[in-house]
């Protein structure tokens, strides 16, 4: 199941404050994330979340820390109870300023659609094996460790550590042994 | 007895450490005049600090006015008067100003929540897009960096002085300095201060080499914070960042240390230690005109 969420409109519902527009302050950035994971508790257990910024003017540190870190950290550690993935909209390159410095300070990375609806990349912080190894699973489709191993003529026991660590930080939804990217529905 | 602190013609950050040297020695219930009769101009910085040095104090100082009229008048549009009638006795004629009738970027504005600092981040994004592509010529993309620098600056008053403080940004000719404009931002605060705050970390060794330079060097170089979590002390780092891609400068003073991320055209050193003691953080964060190399 899919789940739009505007950032935007889950900032004023979190403050109770139709002024407020930017995504600034620690208690803000808490509060929309808390608003954030109670929608996303009235979803089943592995769901898709679009987290949309859109209409989000601007964002600072403290806030893309306790919007976007805190939410991708539980699963990047193994700590969250449900299976939900997150593509991030309308990020735009002001957006990511802030962002990216908390996704480096964590060592996570997060998908963010294009410009073309379903079209993702992961950005953030990955080593080149585990960009490759997810560019190799976007080309096929799906893929098992093996499909992935050979095709970077890599072991695959380093390939199923990669594609692990994909999976934990929400870049690839596995399923029966195979990963898929996700939010694109193809092979 | 009263202690005299007489104010430089012109107050800021570097010209308010006289004014500190003066009140060195001075005992926190002293008697206080601040004697700004000759005074003739004050910076960003040098208003909200006058406003933490009356803050500090146990006796409420008094306070003799500008004489110069236009001096007067502008302090009185920055909003100094406002919230100075609360912490000084006033001696001399202040003007009335109603707000939002000023020149100034942003009038001096008190910091204590959350909701000041969505309040100032607010105010100062259109006027900042101005200000920084048609006065300081520098790109548009520095808007958004700038209100989140703000933003952060203030937020460091709410999560770590355990009072309010001052925040206020201006825009004008550095003409002595640097022969060209600036924007300045000084969020000032008389609380805890970097090392104390520091100190309340669970677990801090605190030795004969820890005092309010190594604070200032773990808060602001090391993006260390009192807090745990790892997400913390992100907010001067990405200020420090932000200054450093618009070749501004970063200074941050608390207790008896001053540390600064020093650009070309200044000569500050890094790192000034021994200073007057100042109770809080007083933060400065200067973005000058973009000048091509011809025009340097």
């Amino acid at each position: 199941m899919m789940r739009h969420i505007d950032v935007s409109t889950v900032l004023r519902q979190a403050v109770a404050c139709d002024l407020y527009s930017n995504l600034v302050t620690r208690p803000t950035g808490a509060a929309v994330r808390a608003q954030i994971r109670a929608l996303l508790c009235e979803v089943p257990q592995r769901s898709l979340a679009v987290i949309d910024f859109t209409h989000v003017q601007m964002i600072d540190y403290s806030c893309a820390d306790e919007v976007v870190a805190k939410l991708l950290l539980p699963y990047a550690d193994g700590e969250a109870d449900d299976d939900s993935y997150f593509i991030f909209r309308g990020v735009s390159e002001d957006h990511w300023d802030a962002i990216e410095a908390v996704l480096e300070r964590h060592g996570i990375a997060m998908l963010i659609e294009g410009t073309d609806e379903g079209d993702v990349m992961p950005r953030g912080v990955l080593t080149a094996e585990q960009r490759a190894a997810w560019e190799v699973v976007r080309e096929l489709g799906g893929a098992s460790v093996d499909d992935v191993a050979g095709r970077l003529e890599l072991a695959p026991e380093r390939i199923a550590g990669a594609l692990e660590v994909l999976h934990r930080q929400r870049l690839l939804m596995k399923a029966d042994g195979r990963y898929r990217v996700v939010g694109v529905a193809r092979g | 007895m009263t202690t005299v602190l007489t104010l430089p013609p012109s107050l800021d950050e570097q010209s308010f450490e006289q004014v500190l040297d003066q009140l060195a020695g001075a005992p926190p219930d002293a008697k206080l005049l601040v004697d700004a009769r000759h005074a003739r101009w004050a910076s960003p910085y040098g208003l909200t600090a006058l406003l933490c040095l009356a803050q500090a104090r146990e006796v409420k100082p008094g306070f003799a006015v500008p004489e110069a009229d236009d001096t007067v008048s502008y302090w009185a549009r920055a909003g100094f008067f406002r919230h100075a009638e609360n912490l000084f006795e006033l001696h001399g004629q202040v003007p009335r100003s109603r707000q939002h009738e000023s020149n100034v970027l942003l009038e001096i504005t008190p910091i204590t929540g959350s909701a000041d600092v969505h309040e100032v981040v607010g105010r100062i994004q259109q006027k900042a897009a101005q200000i920084l592509t048609h006065e300081l010529k520098i790109d548009a993309k520095a808007t958004v960096g700038f209100a989140m620098t703000l933003s952060e600056v203030c937020q460091n008053i709410v999560e770590h002085a355990g009072r309010g403080g001052w925040v206020m940004v201006q825009t004008y000719k550095w003409a002595k300095r640097l022969g060209r404009r600036v924007v300045q931002i000084a969020v000032c605060d008389a609380g805890l201060g970097f090392r104390k705050s520091l100190e309340s970390l669970p677990g801090r060794i605190v030795d004969d080499r820890w005092d309010d330079a190594a604070a200032l060097e773990e808060a602001v170089i090391r993006g260390v914070s009192r807090f745990r979590d790892r997400g913390r002390g992100q907010g001067l780092a990405g200020a420090r960042r932000y200054v450093g891609r618009w070749d501004g400068k970063l200074s941050v003073r608390s207790g008896t240390a001053r540390i600064a991320i020093v650009p070309s055209w200044d000569d500050e050193p890094p790192l000034a230690e021994k200073l007057a003691p100042f109770p809080g953080a007083q933060v400065l964060v200067t973005i000058p005109e973009r000048v091509t190399t011809s025009e340097r």
